[in-house]
């Protein structure tokens, strides 16, 4: 059996980062220059990553799925990003920041690794400022702050509603640099499809040209995946179309451990489902919870009478209205956790009370603000999100409440990674939404910008060097070797199989019907039967998917219907592997309830007696139930407790 | 209840770059007109994937109107007939029981055919690779507050820094021109102080890229500011041409 080594640095924790940094090993700039380092996808994460080791001088490959390294759906968040800088003067600190993201993540992840995230968190927000990152400011001249969910200091940095878009671009730019003076090599429109492994360590990757459809390969000293998350395995999904975990299932197979496949985030915020052809749903920022009041109507005759369209919610009297999450959580009010949030929203539309034809949303109300602010001042801070949800409901929520719904938004699981972000697999690094490791079972909102470009600019490119300095001596790569023909072969025959079954069943077909599964059974609320269910079901839905898909066109070309059967295959091996994540944690922690285990007011449940541990799924074969090892968690610096938003 | 339409498609079909393309015509049933434009081809596409045709491949991917992927010239306009959207937010509520509706891809000299209404926009990036950057390093920039910025300048730069790379402002010019993308980012940079150490050389190098890629000039008709999905507005031009014309009084 393998042991997981975490690799936590000794000393007390704010000294573990800066003693790490000390004492490892690093390569000199002439050893740089004869290393290659391949780093797959080019979102925050990655693109930050791929410039900032193209800027210390390694030879960087970077792929990305898209046309443009800027379309990586980083560029989709919308709030902002969080740092420790306390211009606010408001008490914020970093180990407040440490402390509000462990317990948001209700104590279920790595407590060295989120240090380490508050400390450089300050760095990022002056490195992007640095690059042009036109965030906002005050009259002054200072930056500006909001807050977000979990919080009650104003830590957040944004750029309007298009925080990531402006870091993602900033990232962008600093990318582009970097290809302009030859250290990194661009491939857009590449697909990865296979990892390489040459004697025990990843050395290499096999690709498809998404526009020509041939196979390459590539080889290198290391191997970064930067791929996002799977929160697409709901098919319906704040995600982008394009948005898959294909790659940490293919890493997952050649042996690196899946952790914590469970841990989803359901976003409280979210334009509601309307219809059958529906491809995707469009998020509504959290810092629209600054401003904005969640209610249901008090009665469920109102509720009623509004689903069938015969009352309007501006005609709800005030006393009439139920604020549930000030009602039930005064000391963060609309400010609580995602999962709190979803939760909360899921439980009053369970019991009756919510709106819309379907009665699957809440009203997000802005009229308390408005008039508070003035219509002005509530355009200029949500003016974009406004008009966005007003293109896409077709109603004016500045005089009409927004209505949302909870939808896949974040996977907080991912590739298990130690200190360094290395995967089981030396030589394989997991940063980003690929990886597990900073936001336990739930992800406070602003954070996952602030994770991605921690990883990018100021971990992994120290970390790797502890990795590659022993590899100086190593040569480049043939990617004629026998282990990069096997896989190319596997890759081949794989596409194979997918393009003879010559079936009646579309990718999306199968696709809607996987995402109803999961939402279903693996979503906001799960037992043991449900999960159970789920497993036999996403086993026949495999049947049906390997005996009736049908992929038009060839293999040897552009096929949009091939890559997305690509995808969807390995979302079916997610789903599952999602389920039995679930079914083995008999607790209930952040963002995986399971309704056999709350408290006796609805709240989760933790049982840290017996599941203060990350689970991390070993691949045993095809048809085979994976193996759980355990990463014990030890919190040193904090006092492990019950999660409590109310006092 | 939903409100459906009946329409018929002209779309651009096209195998690959150097394939003659036609119109096809597709007649649809029954769509909502809650769903968007998108979403429509994706109605569009299981249907001719249920009759054994090849899908019309088009870009597309965060379907939120921020990732700049989505394209599509239809009923000649970019984005299509709403205004301040693009295509992947555009609502068939827009379009009426009847219509026939065009589709074409960008056409410009700077973004070839892939296929169908597909098209490579590479020229992009190689057009920020010249020079659309601040030249720093990651690590040792001073403290975020140290230079205190204008909220005026800082709120311009971010109006400036919100065009998304689609190139609309290329397919609705005449003249094939890329000067509303190239000023849109010449203009954050150039609005603040950490930008203005190297605006000269940034707008010389990015106006020469631009040129060298088969971009045409601008004859200042206004039709890319007109169809730009995120409203990147004409002074962004005027901008650069300043900044242009300062740098070659310099040389």
């Amino acid at each position: 059996m393998t042991k997981l080594d975490s690799k936590i640095p000794e000393g007390p924790l704010s000294e573990k980062w800066t003693n790490y940094k000390a004492h490892q090993k690093l390569v000199n700039p002439a050893n740089k220059r004869r290393l290659d380092i391949i780093v797959v996808g080019t979102g925050l994460a990655g693109g930050s990553a791929a410039a900032t080791l193209g800027e210390l001088g390694f030879k960087v490959i970077n792929f990305c799925i898209q046309d443009s390294p800027r379309r990586a759906h980083s560029i989709a968040a919308q709030g902002g990003i969080n740092a420790a800088k306390n211009y606010q003067n408001d008490g914020d600190s970093v180990y407040r920041l440490f402390y509000d993201t462990i317990k948001g993540g209700d104590y279920r992840a790595r407590e060295a690794n989120v240090y380490r995230l508050a400390e450089v968190s300050n760095n990022i927000i002056d490195q992007c400022v640095a690059q042009g990152v036109p965030f906002a400011r005050e009259y002054g001249g200072l930056l500006d702050n909001r807050s977000f969910g979990g919080a009650q200091v104003s830590r957040t940095f944004y750029a309007k509603g298009q925080t990531g878009q402006q870091l993602l671009l900033g990232a962008y730019s600093s990318l582009s640099r970097q290809v302009k003076k030859g250290n990194v090599v661009l491939k857009t429109r590449y697909e990865m499809l296979d990892l390489v492994i040459v004697d025990g360590r990843a050395r290499g990757v096999i690709v498809r040209n998404l526009v020509t459809g041939k196979l390459e390969r590539y080889s290198a000293h290391a191997v970064v995946v930067a791929t996002g998350g799977y929160g697409n395995v709901y098919f319906l999904s704040t995600n982008a179309m394009a948005s898959n975990g294909s790659v940490a299932v293919q890493c997952y197979r050649k042996g690196a451990y899946f952790a914590n496949p469970a841990f989803a985030q359901i976003h409280p915020t979210c334009i509601p489902v309307h219809g059958e052809y529906q491809s995707k749903l469009t998020l509504m920022s959290e810092s629209l919870r600054n401003d904005g009041r969640i209610w249901v109507p008090k009665k469920k005759e109102d509720a009623e009478a509004i689903r069938q369209g015969k009352l309007k919610p501006t005609q709800i009297k005030e006393e009439d209205r139920d604020y549930y999450l000030e009602r039930r959580y005064p000391a963060f009010g609309n400010l609580v956790p995602r999962d709190v949030a979803s939760r909360a929203a899921k439980e009053r539309c369970d019991a009756g009370y919510g709106v819309g034809s379907t009665g699957l949303a809440v009203y997000l109300d802005f009229s308390e603000a408005i008039q508070r602010l003035g219509r002005e001042a509530v355009e200029a801070r949500y003016g974009n999100l406004f008009q966005m949800y007003e293109k896409i409901v077709d109603e004016n929520p500045y005089e009409t409440p927004m209505m949302i719904f909870p939808a896949s938004h974040y996977t907080m699981g991912g590739l298990w990674v130690d200190y360094e972000l290395m995967t089981t697999i030396p030589g394989l690094f997991a940063i980003g939404e690929a990886n597990f490791s900073d936001h336990g079972a739930n992800r406070l909102g602003a954070s996952a910008l602030m994770q991605g470009l921690a990883d990018g600019y100021f971990v992994l490119p120290y970390t790797i060097q502890n990795y590659l300095s022993d590899q100086i001596q190593v040569p480049r790569f043939s990617t004629d070797l026998p282990e990069f023909e096997e896989a190319e072969k596997g890759v081949k025959a794989r596409i194979e199989r997918l393009m003879n079954i010559k079936g009646h069943r579309s990718v999306d077909s199968i696709h809607k019907e996987l995402g109803h599964i999961m939402w279903n059974y693996v979503g906001m609320g799960r037992n043991k039967a449900g999960l159970e269910l789920a497993i036999k079901k996403i086993d026949e839905l495999k049947e049906v998917f390997y005996s009736d898909l049908r992929i038009p066109g060839a293999a040897d070309t552009l096929n949009v219907e091939l890559e997305k059967a690509l995808r969807l295959e390995d979302f079916l091996v997610i789903g599952k592997l999602m389920a039995y994540d679930a079914l083995n944690r008999e607790e209930s922690c952040g963002g995986h309830f399971r309704e056999e285990y709350q408290t006796p007011d609805g709240e989760a449940q933790r049982n840290d007696k017996d599941y203060m541990y990350v689970s991390c799924w070993k691949y045993e074969g095809k048809g085979k139930k994976p193996e759980l090892f355990k990463e014990e968690l030890n919190y040193e610096a904090i006092k492990v407790q019950q999660r409590n938003y109310k006092q | 209840m939903d409100k459906t339409i009946d329409i018929t498609l002209k779309i651009w079909r096209q195998h690959d770059r150097k394939a003659k393309g036609a119109f096809e015509t597709y007649n649809l049933k029954g769509i909502s007109t809650d769903s968007s434009f998108l979403e429509m081809l994706d109605v569009l596409n299981e249907q001719l994937i249920n009759e054994g045709k090849e899908p019309v491949v088009f870009d597309h991917d965060c379907r939120e109107g921020i990732c700049g992927m989505c394209s599509l010239y239809i009923n000649g306009h970019p984005h299509g007939p709403d205004t301040a959207v693009t295509t992947c937010q555009l609502h068939m509520r827009k379009f009426h029981n009847g219509d026939v509706i065009t589709i074409e891809p960008w056409r410009s000299a700077g973004f070839p055919v892939i296929r169908d209404l597909m098209v490579d926009r590479t020229a992009f990036d190689q057009i920020i690779q010249a020079g659309g950057y601040i030249s720093v390093n990651c690590g040792g920039a001073q403290d975020a507050n140290a230079v205190r910025i204008p909220k005026k300048d800082a709120d311009e730069a971010m109006d400036s820094a919100s065009c998304i790379g689609c190139g609309a402002c290329v397919a609705a010019c005449k003249n094939g021109s890329a000067m509303l993308f190239v000023s849109a980012k010449v203009s954050q940079f150039a609005l603040l102080p950490q930008g203005r150490v190297e605006a000269a050389r940034r707008a010389r190098a990015m106006v020469a890229k631009m040129d060298e890629l088969g971009f045409g000039n601008c004859t200042n008709t206004g039709a890319c500011a007109a169809e730009c999905p995120k409203s990147v507005s004409l002074s962004n031009i005027a901008r650069l041409n300043r900044e242009f014309i300062k740098a070659k009084l310099k040389d």
